[in-house]
């Protein structure tokens, strides 16, 4: 139990809580704030969503997988406070009732707090800002007609956060919340059992979903020193802090292919929260960045104490559920090249936007002369770590840049990869797609038509 | 006057605010403790052990149920008395509930269900079509049968054949607030349950047995859901019961709501379906005779299982008129959740069975699907129109106090009555179209419907002429084709499909519906009846029928929850019917007070009740206005009721289920659509890119909420044959049992340009206000999307795809590998 300060709705509020309590568990149960709903308890309907404002500005969020100790020194805004202190209506509520965009109006209130956000943000692109809230009355297309004509209204002056507030009251910062990398490292050297939580879109579900107590914890977000993005003359460092929003910022001028893969990676909100590190340091074999960063070549910074080492990140996959990472030891950042012109990446998924890929490719051929000269080819879904094609990429290397090599080298994939079935996807299915894909790749890069987002009725 | 107006929902500024409440934002008294079930980790066994002392001991435990310690009733089954709320010695699916932990929180209840300890003794579970067809395992003794005509004949004589199969899977309902109910223990053993759920008059009857009570003794309350799609027409019970038991034995208030992943394991999802079929037909594709076999995972227990097949069966034809047909069905038992409501109610998997058969028909003749269904469609409406040109749909505003039928005027029919023609879809006045005019009549005899009723009102032919029109539709197919010539890789597809629905409950006598209407003295009004709120705008349409009766603004009409102590003996609000049963019934009750008020003024100003009007917030009592507050308070002071009840039966109703006879429905409700979609050969990935519907929802009584309705069903169809799909593993888990699994349709997944019309035109039967139900019909119009992915595929290729759904980017891409040959 310790105290925890942030702004609720533009008032100072302290909070005693266990760390891993949930926002919108105390917004609900602690302070009454039913607004904000609860639909699936994982981050994946945005039901709780709320405005979260910090240094870097106003996001939206999903409150039920965001633990208390995480809006220390922040600002938090709920439905009840995107109404005017007098029940004055904002842009988007009001269009929201004139254009019909609530039927039942259980998600509305996070779908406001997410049009709400985007408002803020003078987002236009509403299919991205709300692809994290599920609407299951109205088909979607009169909450788009509301964003649309909100987008002109001027922000309200209520909505404006004052952090400053805060100023004096945030205390010294908790034994869970460390605010430097050397304070990491220092308490995990001496707590390797402990867990890291970065933006808890994974370790949420472990409390939310599992039931399990986290005795021992560490929130990383305080750590502003892991939170940096360096962009060098020929290199990209992320910290392993950055959330994904922020990565796809800078991928959208360097690798775009790259960021248009990540807009699909989770939602607004998840993305918001997410972390580029945590993604690589969960191990999952299902997740959308390391695949693309094995392709690009990327080397893993890795500390613990005051010892650092630098992998390649293939390396740090061993198998299933298994990381070259030793108790006690934390990713820093990652490191990729600034510029790949021939990087793809190819997310396969039943629905298109927020969903776990069924198979996740990225491919990075160079060719010179009419020849393969180099290829990075990578996926996640296809094994029980993210992993290189090293085969295929062996049958494409020094052979003419054509269709005929790309068939020839498909036979490959099978001594790559043997892929499960699951709920996703058949082992088959995940096959014959991987092979397509580089089948996809030749065609995209020989100036084929392959995009499904660029046909139009 | 109110009716027919755009109006926004009556709670939409709640929603957008988070003012709205649901039941778990009711502020619960002091001590209110909190539900979880344990539930059976195996699908299909005996219970030989069970050891519930951890979880007795954990935090915040209170009491820990068994069936052992039910006071009265274990059941919590809508129909059969076979689903008992704990389970009793055996279990039937991963998920059943086997006991219940009552804690301190939401979070210990959760924490501690999950300690039990339950040794089975383990048999191998029924989890498919094919094995429980192998076990026989099914509801009712065999198949049901209904059949018209002489099919194997017309079989054998057609000069063309062909058979068939669709596989389409169930659908999780997702309602975004799930499962939940309070308990609230009164004095004297008196129980008030607020339930999130579509039939209140069921949780009431099921909590009175389950407490030993009579009805009287326990109210339900139901201000609205978060959606329910059906899944809150029976699955609601288990946790009003178990809380209102819980609140017995503990004394205290009792909430209980399920966490996502319990209640998608828990609860009923739509039912999934094999359809086989044999088809006759000409060289234009015309049906000559036809065979349907549907085959139907219902899950463990009964609940609603044999009125969605007989829905799925009485849909096998669709829109058309199947000259011979047999549908048989089968009802298989399996050890899986059991399979509950779903919009629709197995009219969309019995629609979706002939909309394979005329895609699959029109592939192998090589024709363009939308003529082979426009020479299949049942023969239009007389004039060649689908329904009497509009006429003042809805009684003007300065309707007379005179009571209908006193000056032989009959209220209810007066606007559709304008034009002087009147069709009626009852049985008595309907007439014979096309007999002598259309020598198709001679070939294809009767308009009628495989189960026997005449299809009066057909309104597809012109829905669909103007359809095409307005999409482009030629145009557009000749422009696919082309550029599908110059893509390899990127196939696109166009597909058309209509909806005739049949609007009624099959069982007859829920066909009625109640309400109570109080006028306070400062002239606002109090509205009840017996329907519920899910987001489909129901408050709101009857809040504009009531204040239509009174001329009066609909703000002056307040709408409150829905409660079995106003109203009783309630249908569920299913079957797409609220509006038309509870919508009647309102007007009753208005019109019985607004006739004691004319009668009373008129006394007062020594004239007749015609001479009374009620208009525009206004009551003109010959030469004198009065506010219809003033007229209010003077009716009170001359002590008239100003309160009274309202009583509503649909009409014209015959059905015998047995036979497959009779007249099950009031009426049908139609529509069409047209989809296009693109999709990747290369992975199966594909977009809607544009959807155009034109929908019949009658005279409209609001626009605005129907587009609602059109918008969001379709989508919600779409989904449910593209990204939906549940997936059980061979012990019988489900293994989407999360958002993070089971994918229903996100915002980037609506058409980009979507185009709704109503058509707009008065129902000919007398419904309220001419309008027409709107609840399930577009749902069916995904089915469109379907087949224009269907229509992609075949792009690629010779041989007809037979797509299954869910159409997933698996599915797709296999039926794209199988065209290519």
């Amino acid at each position: 139990m310790t105290e925890i300060t942030f702004l609720l709705n533009g008032e100072t509020v302290q909070v005693s809580a266990p760390p891993t309590t949930t926002l919108l568990d105390w917004l609900r149960d602690g302070r009454g704030l039913t607004g904000t709903k609860e639909g699936c308890n994982e981050g994946d309907c945005g039901a709780c969503t709320v405005i979260v404002t910090d240094d870097l500005g106003a996001k939206a969020l999903n409150a039920c997988i965001l633990f208390l100790p995480q809006l220390h020194g922040k600002a938090v805004r709920t439905v009840e406070g995107i109404s005017g202190p007098a029940g004055q209506m904002h842009p988007v509520q009001q269009a929201m009732v004139d254009h019909h965009g609530s039927q039942c109006g259980f998600c509305t209130p996070g779908f406001i707090a997410s049009m709400a956000a985007g408002h803020l943000q003078g987002r236009t692109d509403h299919d991205v800002v709300l692809a994290g809230n599920l609407c299951r009355c109205t088909g979607y297309a009169p909450i788009i007609r509301a964003a649309k004509a909100a987008e002109e209204a001027d922000v309200p002056e209520w909505m404006e956060e004052y952090l400053s507030k805060l100023d004096g009251t945030v205390g010294s910062h908790p034994p869970y919340a460390p605010e430097s990398a050397d304070d990491l490292a220092a308490w995990y050297a001496a707590n390797p059992d402990g867990t890291l939580i970065a933006g808890a879109t994974d370790v949420g579900l472990w409390v939310t979903k599992q039931l399990r107590e986290l005795p021992k914890v560490a929130f990383l977000n305080r750590c502003a020193d892991l939170r940096g993005i360096e962009i060098g003359a020929d290199t990209i460092t992320f910290g392993a802090m950055a959330t994904m929003t922020e990565v796809e910022g800078v991928l959208d001028h360097n690798h775009p292919s790259y960021a248009a893969m990540v807009r699909r990676y989770g939602s607004e909100q998840v993305r918001g929260a997410a972390t580029i590190g945590g993604n690589i340091a969960n191990g999952s074999p299902i997740g959308d960045n390391p695949p693309a960063l094995i392709a690009l070549g990327a080397t893993l910074h890795l500390r613990k104490g005051d010892l650092r080492r630098d992998l390649p990140l293939e390396a740090f996959f061993i198998d299933y559920g298994k990381q070259d990472r030793a108790p006690g030891e934390f990713v820093t950042g990652v490191t990729i090249p600034k510029s790949a012109p021939g990087l793809r990446c190819y997310k396969l998924s039943k629905r298109f936007d927020q969903d776990i890929s069924a198979v996740c490719g990225a491919f990075d051929i160079s060719v010179q002369d009419g020849k393969v000269q180099a290829a990075r080819i990578a996926f996640g879904g296809m094994a029980g770590i993210p992993k290189r094609a090293s085969a295929v990429e062996v049958a494409l290397i020094g052979q003419p840049w054509t269709e005929a090599t790309v068939e020839a080298a498909l036979p490959a994939f099978a001594a790559d990869f043997q892929p499960l079935s699951d709920m996703r996807a058949s082992a088959a299915y995940r096959l014959t797609t991987a092979q397509n894909m580089l089948r996809r790749y030749f065609a995209e890069m020989t100036g084929q038509a392959t995009d499904l987002m660029q046909v139009s009725a | 006057m109110s009716v027919a107006k755009p109006l926004p929902h009556d709670s939409a500024p709640l929603h957008v605010t988070g003012q709205a409440r649901y039941i778990d934002d009711i502020p619960t008294p002091a001590g209110t403790l909190h539900l979880a079930f344990g539930l059976s980790t195996v699908a299909r066994g005996t219970i030989i052990g069970v050891d519930l002392s951890a979880v007795r001991a954990a935090t915040g435990v209170v009491a820990v149920l068994t069936a052992a310690d039910l006071p009265f009733a274990n059941d919590v089954s809508p129909s059969n008395h076979d689903e008992p709320l704990l389970a009793t010695g055996t279990v039937h699916y991963i998920g059943q509930p086997i006991f219940c932990v009552v804690a301190t929180s939401h979070l210990s209840a959760r924490k501690a269900a999950r300690l039990g300890k339950i040794d089975y003794a383990e048999e191998t579970p029924i989890l498919t079509i094919e094995a429980a067809l192998a076990a026989n395992s099914r509801f009712e003794d065999g198949p049901r049968i209904w059949s018209k005509g002489d099919v194997d004949a017309a079989l054998t004589r057609a000069p063309h054949r062909l058979q068939g199969r669709i596989e389409m899977g169930g659908q999780e309902h997702f309602y975004l607030e799930g499962q939940a109910a309070l308990a609230l223990p009164q004095e004297g053993g008196d129980m008030i349950v607020h339930s999130s759920t579509q039939h209140p008059t069921e949780i009431q009857h099921k909590v009175a047995e389950a407490l030993g009570l009579p009805m009287n003794a326990v109210r339900c309350e139901v201000r609205r859901m978060g959606g329910g799609f059906g899944g809150k027409e029976s699955q609601g019970n288990a946790l009003a019961v178990a809380c209102a038991v819980a609140a017995r034995l503990t004394g205290k208030p009792c909430k209980m709501r399920y966490d996502r992943d319990d209640d998608m394991i828990i609860t009923g999802k739509r039912h999934d379906f094999r359809i086989d079929y044999d088809v006759g037909y000409d060289d234009r594709g015309r049906v000559q005779g036809i065979e349907f076999t549907q085959y139907t995972r219902c899950g463990w227990a009964m609940d609603l299982s044999l009125p969605v097949a007989d829905r799925a069966m009485l849909h096998a034809d669709n829109a058309y008129l199947l000259p011979h047909a047999r549908i048989t069905s089968h009802r298989l038992k399996t050890n899986t959740q059991s399979a509950t409501a779903y919009r629709g109610f197995g009219g969309p998997q019995g629609v979706l069975g002939v909309e394979r058969v005329m895609d699959h028909v029109a592939h192998a003749l090589g024709l363009d699907p939308v003529q082979v269904r426009q020479v299949n469609y049942y023969r239009a409406a007389e004039g060649g129109l689908s329904a009497p040109h509009r006429p003042a749909a809805s009684p003007p505003e300065d309707i007379s106090g005179t009571k209908a039928g006193q000056d032989g005027q009959d209220m209810t029919s007066r606007g559709a009555a304008g034009g002087g023609q009147r069709i009626s879809s009852g049985t008595g006045g309907a007439r014979r179209f096309g007999a002598e005019h259309s020598p198709q009549a001679e070939d294809y005899g009767p308009n009628t419907t495989p189960y026997g009723m005449e299809v009066t009102d057909f309104a597809l032919h012109a829905m669909t002429d103007r359809l095409l029109a307005s999409c482009d539709y030629a145009a557009r197919r000749a422009a696919i084709a082309e550029w599908n010539a110059a893509n390899p890789i990127l196939k696109r597809g166009i597909g058309f499909s209509p909806v005739k629905f049949g609007i009624s409950f099959t069982l007859t006598h829920l066909n009625q519906a109640g309400a109570l209407v109080h006028v306070y003295q400062d002239g606002s009004i109090h509205l009840n009846h017996g329907g519920t709120e899910m987001g489909q705008g129901l408050f709101q349409k009857v809040a504009q029928v009531a204040a239509s009766r009174f001329g009066v603004d609909v703000s002056a009409v307040k709408i409150t929850a829905t409660d079995t102590g106003k109203v009783p003996n309630t249908s569920a609000t299913a079957a797409s019917s609220g509006s038309d049963l509870n919508g009647m019934a309102v007007q009753a009750a208005c019109d019985t007070i607004r006739d004691r008020m004319a009668a009373c003024l008129a006394d007062l100003a020594q004239t007749t009740p015609d001479k009374v009007r009620f208009a525009e917030g206004r009551v003109h009592v010959g030469a004198e206005v009065l506010s219809f507050a003033e007229a209010a308070a003077r009716v009170y002071v001359n002590r008239v009721s100003l309160s009274a009840t309202g009583f509503y039966k649909t009409p014209d109703l015959s059905w015998d289920r047995i036979r497959g006879q009779g007249r099950p429905f009031y009426y049908f409700a139609h529509g069409a659509a047209v989809t296009e979609v693109v999709i990747d050969t290369l992975t199966g990935e594909n977009r809607i890119l544009r959807t155009d519907i034109l929908h019949d929802a009658g005279a409209s009584l609001n626009p605005a909420l129907d587009i609602g309705q059109v918008e969001g069903g379709y989508v919600q169809g779409a989904g449910w044959l593209t990204t939906e799909e549940l997936v059980w593993d061979d012990k019988g888990r489900l293994r989407t049992h999360a958002p993070s699994t089971y994918k229903i349709p996100a915002v980037s997944d609506r058409p980009p340009v979507f185009n709704v019309a109503l058509w707009d035109q008065a129902n000919p039967a007398a419904t309220v206000y001419r309008s027409k139900a709107v609840g399930e019909p577009p749902f069916m119009l995904g089915i469109s999307a379907l087949l224009a992915l269907s229509d992609a595929v075949a792009a690629c290729g010779p041989a007809y795809p037979a797509l299954d759904a869910p159409a997933t980017p698996e599915r797709i891409l296999t039926a794209v590998q199988k065209v290519r040959g």
